[in-house]
């Protein structure tokens, strides 16, 4: 009974948020509106038990995309230019026609919460849910699951959040470069002393919990998507804070785009190891020979951790195109 | 049993304080005249109401490991809490967002800000 009045409230919360978004003509607003959608949608994950989409979603839908958000938002007014009348009209036609689709096609969906559903009853949920204690022997089977058995699937999303980090950068270095105004704007935040001091005290924190998601995906929600993330946005903090040109210090640009593709080559390089060891690609069990499963344990380390180097370097580097946009370099 | 009574006692207290708090906060939030008021009533929501409400729940906690976990919470809700509507408070005097004393406007730049602003970086920009 609870759990159906939290999931009705937050999900009127979700679709008030959204109807305020549409309507609003503000950028800065609605860009802090969809984070707060983020972390409806976030809590809307946790009472799914779903935790480890859940924090996926809070760090990216509340988090950094906020700050790319708000980064984008920078380089351009912040009022959306107002669509003429008879312009409006094709827009609306294909939201109404889209809208449409999508509800016939919701009709082959199975109701909320239903037991009968493919998810429930096909036989590989339970090879998952059971067989990978035995196989791979890790507590959370969503590590397990997108680590081991579809150790592809999440190679290609690797793929193409490598895609993404190449592309954007390339996008927005190219462009016309002005010195002064972002220099200036990265003088102001640093002069506040409570920014300051309250930024170095989270940092460590941030970046020890990022290393803990990291190491402790086995056994609880997380893994090596979300830490490249939470471990982006301490470096975001400080860049906002104290400006881009400190953290490039700390982090150079041109090793922030070597670490780029690093993680990619990890990850690829853990599963040719395996076929050099005589396993077929991505078989973990034979990076220790007599124990399989220690095998996997290692295995699943690696890949995540050459999962979390990638989206980190990935986000630094949208990060510092976004905001070194308009600054000499 | 009698220790049991007054700790639950004292968690009534301290939770029903949070839950005034929090109420009062959104009541202030839609309620206040200007941007600066309106944001200390944000503010309070999450320190002082949900640092109450921690603190009531801290004394039922049944082991170390809760107590550790609410500790943390408590500790970056009062760090990033009141640092976010610090960092509010400076970009909207920065913007000259004015505050409204007494029911009215405050007229000229320099009203609202240097009241509460002894800080020597107000003087120079705009």
């Amino acid at each position: 009974m609870s759990t159906l009045l939290m999931n009705i409230s937050l999900f009127a919360l979700l679709v008030a948020t959204l109807l305020a978004i549409s309507r609003l003509r503000a950028l800065y607003e609605a860009t802090m509106l969809t984070a707060l959608a983020g972390l409806l949608s976030a809590s809307l994950f946790v009472s799914m038990d779903a935790l480890d989409v859940a924090i996926t979603e809070a760090a990216v839908g509340s988090g950094i995309s906020t700050v790319l958000f708000l980064g984008v938002l920078a380089l351009t007014r912040s009022r959306e230019a107002v669509t003429p009348r008879r312009r409006l009209w094709s827009g609306a036609a294909v939201a109404v026609l889209l809208g449409a689709t999508l509800l016939y096609a919701g009709q082959d969906l199975p109701p909320f919460a239903d037991p009968g559903t493919p998810v429930q009853t096909h036989p590989v949920t339970e090879t998952y849910l059971h067989d990978s204690q035995k196989e791979i022997g890790i507590p959370n089977t969503v590590t397990a699951v997108l680590a081991s058995y579809r150790g592809y699937d999440t190679l290609g999303e690797l793929v193409v959040i490598f895609t993404a980090g190449v592309t954007i950068p390339l996008l927005l270095m190219r462009t016309k470069r002005r010195a002064e105004r972002s220099a200036k704007r990265d003088a102001l935040l640093s002069e506040y002393l409570v920014l300051r001091v309250a930024s170095k005290i989270l940092l460590p924190f941030v970046f020890i919990f990022a290393f803990y998601i990291l190491f402790h995906g086995d056994y609880g929600p997380g893994g090596g998507f979300q830490a490249g993330v939470i471990f982006a946005s301490g470096f975001v903090l400080y860049g906002l804070v104290f400006g881009v040109k400190r953290v490039e210090r700390v982090m150079p640009w041109p090793v922030m785009l070597a670490l780029v593709p690093v993680g990619v080559l990890l990850y690829a390089g853990v599963g040719v190891l395996n076929m050099a060891l005589g396993g077929s690609f991505l078989d973990y069990g034979t990076l220790v020979p007599d124990h399989p499963k220690d095998g996997e344990h290692y295995g699943i380390l690696l890949i995540e951790t050459g999962v979390g180097i990638t989206v980190a370097a990935v986000l630094i580097a949208i990060f510092y195109s976004f905001t070194t946009r308009g600054a000499s370099r | 049993m009698t220790i049991s009574l007054i700790l639950d006692v004292v968690t009534g207290a301290l939770l029903l304080g949070g839950c005034v708090l929090v109420i009062s906060g959104g009541v202030g939030l839609l309620r206040f005249p200007d941007f600066y008021s309106r944001t200390h009533a944000a503010s309070l929501t999450d320190t002082a109401g949900a640092g109450l409400v921690i603190l009531g729940l801290l004394l039922q906690a049944d082991g170390p490991e809760s107590v550790i976990r609410l500790v943390l919470i408590m500790f970056f809700m009062m760090l990033t809490g009141p640092t976010a509507a610090h960092a509010l408070a400076q970009a909207a005097r920065r913007d000259g967002e004015r505050a409204v004393l007494d029911g009215r406007a405050a007229e000229g730049p320099a009203d609202g800000p240097a009241a509460d602003g002894p800080a020597a970086d107000d003087e120079g920009r705009p």
